[in-house]
């Protein structure tokens, strides 16, 4: 790996660290739901109102409806647990947040590399669920209350082959880092044929269909939206939100999906790296177009999970625990095995 | 909640040679009142289970009903069904307007597929008076009919994929449907409330053109019938979710008066188009009346699916074939209706739907009993949901497909 041509103080680039996660998560997060939210939904359902509002091709829309959310009175039920109920939304915010931080964008363009930070992404992932239990608990509804404990089950279910799903990829690349399991696929030489790196979706697609379902579950998008139901909870554990922790709760979903994209296409899709000259790299240039290609391929697999979400109807609560523990923990943990033997083998 | 009922009158109250004084009568009076309250607006307090009050403002009550469900974890221990938020009292109003100006009123019953609402009316109307409409109004009034009932049923095909999570299908449904509303708009000049139907005939004649272009959407509905049986239909997910759901024997079915297509998804080979002998043009032209075998919550969407198939095929056939004519038999300019009382039935997008007028004679009916298909097919929800999980409520709620107007009417 390359290394930056000028040198940053401490205090210099953890000021440029935090101004990055802050711009990077907002408008990545409002990006995607832009483009998959509103346009590609429109144009998938044929909807009118997100293409027609707001000027050209509707690009007014999104921002209008923020400020419409802005402006609304913040209500907080009376039998609510004030503190914890306007908590909640800021909880599961910040734990999308805390998951940028391990997502390399270029050879130096990661926040922190941590040694373990596949460990550390699949770690705070699930502190959103904290949020949810918060938001669930303290607004003092059925709706919410049952729609917190689907979302709480569900978590935990699919945490699981989530984790296992990542752990065929952590085999072969030989690391927990982030970092180097982009080298590793920049490097890696498929059954000792050398093709000039090649992305771990190649050997590990199992890993990558069970990672995708998992994430999808733990997303709460279609088919496992049950926590927030709309045809049965009303909105779930959000029912009783509104304005801006509204706003935040949504948030808080798209950059999630973009964040968990983002780890995806990390793991399975080489992350920031195609098939380049060596120059690119000690010459910083990889450095500027790593971000380009990152957002690149989040796009791409952000597509498969609102495709995905556009098309299919919503499972049921015990159908979706049968799928995890029937199929998805099984078929990864052989797919771990059979990781671990040819990793052996060659 | 306590009432001050004296001790003893309740049994004197009902005791079985009923109620004899004056004062007897207005106690009994009382505590039915007091237990309607005691249903309506105390949720019941149970230990072992929560009571999750579904509506009367919820998502998936297409409106205002009410459904008080107990539950034990996810699973309904009972769910009953409280209507009557909506309701307007058409039955009452229809006496204090004369006969032109009910259809108006009956329009806004089952109000996706409006006209077919106004038809067994009309006929029943007409069938006192022993006026009948010329043909060619007959075979419009066919033709309105079923593209009510594509309306109406494509509406309700597209929201069973709401009620089970997918957006997409409804908004296909809405797409699609918007074609057929612009054609019943063409020939009627109401998009939702047609109010085109006249006692001996039909307000005025199709406009130019209208029947090639009608012929051109079918054929657009058919392609959407196609659409969501590959997309909604034969999904996965919507078959684990639906199939084996909310099954309904076929005694059941007719235990309860359930009608249309849910009694047909219970493989009761039942269609008042066929069976219920009426003027209009249905046996002049070729059909078939689905059934399935299954009586769950798929079978009954599927037979929708294949009904609204049919109702284009029906369209296309009596476009092709049309009689010249005119549309307006000889009635009086003032109507006014003998003595007498009919039953007409049709059937309507949601089921049976009947009118029974008494006339005495005058410009309105004396009293006039609307039997609405929905309120018969909700009657089953406490039988069908006992012991489903929640979410299967929703699925037997969007399968049994009501309107709120229709049942509270």
């Amino acid at each position: 790996m390359g290394a930056l041509a000028i040198t940053l103080a401490y205090w210099q680039s953890s000021i440029i660290k935090l101004a990055a996660v802050l711009v990077v998560i907002p408008v990545g997060g409002l990006l995607l739901g832009y483009v998959f939210l509103m346009k590609m939904m429109a144009h998938m359902q044929s909807r009118l109102g997100p293409m027609e509002q707001g000027g050209f091709h509707g690009w007014f829309a999104n921002i209008g409806d923020a400020i419409k959310f802005i402006q609304k009175e913040d209500i907080i039920p009376a039998k609510a647990d004030k503190w914890v109920f306007s908590l909640a939304p800021y909880v599961v915010v910040m734990s999308t947040f805390l998951l940028y931080l391990v997502i390399p964008a270029g050879p130096d363009l990661v926040i922190s590399d941590l040694k373990v930070g596949v460990f550390y992404a699949l770690a705070v992932s699930s502190i959103g669920v904290l949020g949810i239990l918060m938001a669930g608990w303290a607004s003092a509804n059925k709706y919410s209350l049952m729609g917190s404990l689907r979302a709480a089950g569900q978590l935990i279910a699919y945490e699981l082959p989530l984790v296992l799903a990542v752990v065929g990829v952590v085999i072969q690349a030989g690391s927990m880092s982030l970092s180097d399991i982009v080298g590793a696929q920049a490097n890696f030489k498929i059954f000792g044929a050398d093709l000039g790196g090649m992305p771990f979706v190649a050997t590990q697609f199992v890993g990558f269909v069970i990672f995708m379902i998992a994430a999808q579950a733990e997303l709460t998008q279609a088919p496992f939206d049950m926590p927030v139901a709309e045809s049965e909870l009303v909105t779930g554990y959000m029912t009783e939100y509104s304005g801006f922790r509204f706003l935040s709760f949504f948030l808080g979903e798209v950059a999630s999906a973009f964040a968990l994209s983002a780890i995806a296409s990390t793991l399975f899709l080489g992350g920031w790296y195609v098939p380049m000259p060596d120059s690119w790299i000690t010459n910083n240039f990889a450095n500027y177009i790593g971000p380009i290609i990152l957002l690149a391929k989040i796009f791409f697999v952000a597509f498969l999970i609102f495709w995905v979400r556009f098309s299919y109807p919503r499972f049921r609560e015990d159908q979706l625990q049968a799928i995890a523990w029937k199929y998805l923990i099984p078929i990864s943990i052989l797919n771990i095995m059979v990781t671990a033997i040819l990793k052996v083998a060659f | 909640m306590t009432t001050t009922v004296e001790p003893g009158t309740v049994e004197a109250a009902f005791s079985p040679n009923g109620p004899n004084s004056a004062e007897q009568l207005k106690q009994a009076a009382y505590i039915a009142s007091q237990a309607a309250d005691v249903r309506v607006n105390v949720e019941i307090v149970d230990d072992d289970g929560m009571t999750v009050n579904l509506g009367p403002q919820h998502p998936a009550t297409h409106g205002t009903l009410r459904l008080i469900a107990k539950l034990d974890g996810e699973q309904v221990i009972s769910c009953e069904p409280v209507m009557g938020y909506m309701h307007r009292g058409y039955e009452k109003l229809t006496e204090v307007r004369t006969y032109p100006q009910i259809t108006t009123l009956v329009n806004r019953i089952d109000w996706l597929g409006s006209f077919a609402n106004e038809v067994p009316f009309i006929l029943a109307a007409e069938q006192i008076m022993g006026v009948e409409a010329p043909q060619r109004a007959q075979w419009i009034r066919t033709i309105l009919f079923e593209m009510a009932r594509i309306a109406n049923l494509s509406l309700g095909i597209g929201d069973m994929g709401v009620q089970l999570g997918a957006i997409t299908p409804v908004f296909f449904a809405f797409r699609d449907r918007e074609h057929v509303l612009n054609q019943i708009e063409a020939a009627t000049g109401g998009r939702f409330h047609p109010n085109y139907d006249r006692i001996g005939g039909l307000k005025e004649d199709l406009p130019r053109g209208w029947i090639v272009e009608t012929k051109s959407v079918m054929n657009k509905m058919r392609s959407f019938c196609d659409e969501l049986e590959q997309l909604m239909m034969g999904n996965a997910v919507f078959q684990s979710r639906s199939r084996g759901i909310g099954v309904i024997p076929a005694d059941r079915a007719l235990d309860y008066g359930l009608s249309g297509a849910n009694l047909r998804a219970s493989g009761v080979d039942y269609d008042l188009r066929r069976d219920f002998p009426t003027p209009l043009a249905w046996n002049k032209v070729e059909w078939k009346v689905w059934t399935h075998t299954d009586g769950d919550s798929f079978a009954r969407i599927w037979v929708r699916l294949q009904e609204v198939r049919e109702a284009a095929k029906i369209v296309d056939q009596l476009c092709d074939g049309l009689p010249a004519g005119p549309i307006m038999a000889k009635v009086p300019r003032i109507i006014k209706v003998p003595p007498g009382e009919a039953y007409v039935a049709t059937e309507n997008p949601l089921g049976e739907m009947g009118y029974y007028v008494v006339s005495q004679g005058g410009l309105g009916p004396f009293r006039v009993k609307i039997r609405t298909p929905s309120f018969s097919n909700i009657s089953i929800v406490p039988w069908v949901t006992k012991g489903v999980f929640v979410p299967d409520i929703i699925t037997i709620l969007g399968s049994l497909y009501f309107i709120l107007g229709d049942i509270d009417r």
